[in-house]
């Protein structure tokens, strides 16, 4: 009962430091008069009325949550008949569900299909240079981080090299550096794709021994290392400068001849097939015995390797495919837009990291969710705040989310059901991956 | 199930009975004496494991074997080695001396010790831990699917293109495990988190998932700790059943009803060494042990010590 007042005096108090750091600048004279002006301003009944709006959610969300589910659960019935009966009732409900998630699933593709032409061009690029792209990298990273429970921080690498690849494989002009030849970039997606996926075993096969944040460490110093090469290594990247002039995708083929040009439309619908058929192939994935096996890697590691899983090659696995997906994207992106060794950042690879997490690990539809929100909000606040300032609202929205949904924005059910336990103490997954398990004994 | 009553050598090198037996467990101990003929169906030999861990010695010079079909329990107080032991047979451990050999047939023995714990999981020794280590938020089914499918050889791309060799060995996969939890009597459980089955079915779970390895050597850890009677009849019911299907049972188990009334053949381990080995009623009756384990004088643990080194 005592927890509402002080729920409310929290929602205030976010309110009101919402309200500070949207409001003025300071002025180092008088350093409180900006806070003092933010909070008398109008605006502030907004903020509290917001504030308020999260108390009630917060307060009244529980039973909304328990009035809903009472209302679309179908029943559930204790399964006590013969397995063979059992495995037939399953089979139905695994086609309901499974007619829902066509259903939903239908509904979201139609929204993405009709979305991009009721929006601005700018919103266009956005989507595609942004929330495409990101989608795509954030469902290669769930594969390691949600699936195999790894926490890789240099994600953003494999995309750099994807992009390099393009650069070399497909102009003469694009960095110093070049192949003899000159490809199509469509015949460079192979490429990247194997490309990738070797730097991620490289990197893989001897670290992958390491546990949760010595990995995390190493593939940082990894993304930082491609990072800098990119940036450094003038006579070869082209250095801070960047890579111009990378060809558009076009397709001569069978009397076909399209080609990608500067209108996002087209790339747009192109990266919603592959997002498509990654979020199926993964899927597809995660329900065969490679997926059930990260899972067991996941949850105990130790429990796995005594079931006879070869766990080192099956997260050398995890890690290869993940790179691979963010190799892939690389080519796209390079095809699509001027890019420099700035979009390889560190802070590029945080953010696909805080996407998978706040979307959901281990759900594909909640990281492109992920995707589609975050960048969403990067793109809503481009021209509102100072691009300084909007990490600090990134900042804001992933605390709130961590605080309250730590499951992330679409969970999956797997993933849901390992942050219950190991918020009850049982089981060894956390957050992320595995840790020493402590299993209870009633 | 009957192959080990009876005979005098049951599951121990050297030689059998209880005095003789403590012999045996000295390091460096000789090939097994002419007693011992070669054509016993060994499933797994231990010679003279040794394990320290810095200044602890967890093993010191632990020989033991085991017949094939038979069921072989080890006992011993708390510290004693037992589940050190395990850790060594199963790759967990790497003993710093001594062999372990392994014989998924009779006619291709395999060395156990340097391979990975998966590794030899696919020789066929499957184990269970002394604490519960299911994959917690996995159901029933899945974590026996886990174990079953370490076998299969699909690969990524047939899981992505679902390619029909991959569904049917999901389907066979999905069916050999329904049939493991029948076995175990868990069947109505399947679609259960692991996690929030009762203690006893958990065990019993446990031991469905190492089944679905298709082991020919099975190690339970302590599978009766923590259960209340009723469970523990249902566990040495289960293991009778297994055991009876000519699967080779090597059973950790500080109930000595249970081990009494299951085992073929009873190792006792105190301070790292075998200190006797035999038939249930021979080790039941053997002073050493009695002093040692079964604890009938009330000086504590420091009179167990001083035994283990008097033996020596």
């Amino acid at each position: 009962m005592s927890a509402r007042p002080r729920t409310l005096g929290a929602s205030v108090l976010l309110g009101l430091l919402a309200a500070v750091v949207t409001g003025p600048t300071g002025d180092s004279d008088e350093p409180l008069r900006a806070a003092w002006d933010s909070i008398a301003d109008v605006r502030i009944v907004l903020f509290l009325g917001l504030a308020v709006a999260l108390w009630l959610v917060l307060v009244l969300g529980p039973r909304l949550r328990g009035l809903v589910a009472a209302v679309t659960a179908p029943p559930r019935r204790r399964l006590t008949a013969a397995t063979l009966t059992m495995t037939a009732r399953r089979s139905v409900a695994a086609a309901g569900r499974r007619g829902r998630t066509v259903a939903v699933g239908g509904g979201l593709l139609a929204v993405a299909v009709v979305a991009p032409l009721v929006v601005s061009t700018a919103a266009q690029q956005s989507m595609v240079n942004d929330i495409g792209i990101y989608a795509l990298l954030a469902l290669g990273l769930n594969v390691v981080v949600g699936y195999a429970g790894l926490l890789d921080l240099g994600y953003i690498a494999f995309f750099a090299i994807g992009a390099y690849a393009t650069a070399y494989f497909s102009s003469s002009t694009a960095m110093p550096w070049h192949a003899p030849f000159v490809l199509n970039p469509f015949f460079v997606f192979p490429i990247a794709l194997i490309l990738a996926a070797l730097a991620g075993v490289v990197l893989g096969a001897p670290t992958l021994r390491l546990r949760g944040d010595y990995l995390a460490i190493v593939t940082l110093g990894f993304g930082e290392i491609i990072h800098l090469v990119a940036n450094n290594a003038d006579g070869i990247t082209g250095g801070a400068r960047g890579a111009f002039g990378v060809p558009h995708l076009s397709v001569h083929l069978a009397g076909v001849d399209y080609a990608w040009g500067i209108d996002p439309l087209p790339y747009y619908y192109l990266l919603l097939v592959i997002v498509v058929g990654v979020m199926v192939a993964f899927g597809r994935l995660e329900r065969s015995r490679i997926g059930r096996s990260w899972a067991a890697i996941r949850e105990d590691e130790i429990a796995a390797e005594a079931t006879g899983v070869a766990t080192l090659r099956m997260k050398l696995l995890a890690f290869a495919l993940g790179a691979s997906v963010s190799g892939f994207a690389g080519v796209l992106f390079a095809s699509k837009q001027f890019f420099n060794p700035q979009s390889f950042s560190l802070q590029a690879s945080f953010f696909v990291v805080a996407v998978v997490i706040f979307g959901g690990m281990g759900s594909r539809l909640g990281v492109v969710v992920g995707a589609v929100v975050l960048q969403g909000l990067a793109f809503y606040l481009r021209d509102k705040v100072q691009p300084a300032d909007r990490y600090i609202y990134f900042g804001a929205v992933i605390v709130v989310m961590m605080i309250f949904r730590p499951q992330g924005l679409v969970p999956s059910r797997r993933r849901r059901r390992e942050i219950e336990l190991s918020e009850a103490g049982v089981g060894a997954a956390d957050s992320l991956g595995s840790a020493t398990p402590t299993v209870v004994r009633p | 199930m009957g192959a080990g009553f009876g005979r005098v050598f049951g599951g121990l090198g050297a030689s059998s009975t209880s005095g003789g037996g403590v012999g045996s467990a000295v390091p460096g101990a000789r090939r097994p004496g002419p007693g011992e003929d070669a054509a016993a169906d060994l499933v797994v030999e231990a010679r003279d494991l040794c394990l320290r861990f810095g200044g602890v010695t967890s093993l010191d010079g632990v020989s033991l074997r085991q017949r094939r079909g038979e069921i072989l329990a080890v006992i011993g107080p708390n510290g004693a080695g037992k589940t050190s032991l395990f850790n060594c047979l199963t790759g967990a451990y790497r003993p710093q001396h001594g062999t372990v050999t392994f014989w998924p047939t009779p006619d291709r023995p395999a060395q156990l010790v340097g391979r990975r714990p998966h590794a030899i999981t696919r020789l066929g020794v499957a184990r269970t831990f002394q604490n519960i280590r299911l994959f917690p938020a996995l159901t029933a089914l899945e974590n026996v699917q886990v174990g079953i499918e370490m076998r299969q050889r699909y690969g990524p791309l047939s899981a992505v293109l679902g390619l029909p060799s991959a569904r049917r060995a999901e389907r066979d996969g999905v069916r050999r495990a329904l049939e493991l939890l029948d076995l175990v009597g868990l069947a109505h459980r399947a679609h259960e988190v692991a996690a929030s089955l009762p203690y006893g079915e958990q065990r019993r779970l446990e031991i469905a998932r190492a089944l679905g390895t298709g082991p020919s050597l099975l190690l339970l850890d302590e599978p009766a700790a923590g259960t209340n009677p009723a469970e523990k009849r249902d566990l040495a019911g289960l293991i009778g059943r297994i055991a009876a299907t000519g699967m080779s049972v090597l059973l950790i188990e500080h109930d000595m009803g249970l081990v009494m009334s299951l085992a073929t053949s009873v190792a006792v381990l105190n301070f790292g060494r075998v200190i006797a080995c035999g038939t249930p009623a021979e080790v039941q009756r053997d002073p050493a042990v009695i002093e040692a384990y079964l604890g009938v004088g009330d000086d504590g643990p420091d009179a167990g010590g001083a035994t283990g080194k008097e033996l020596r």
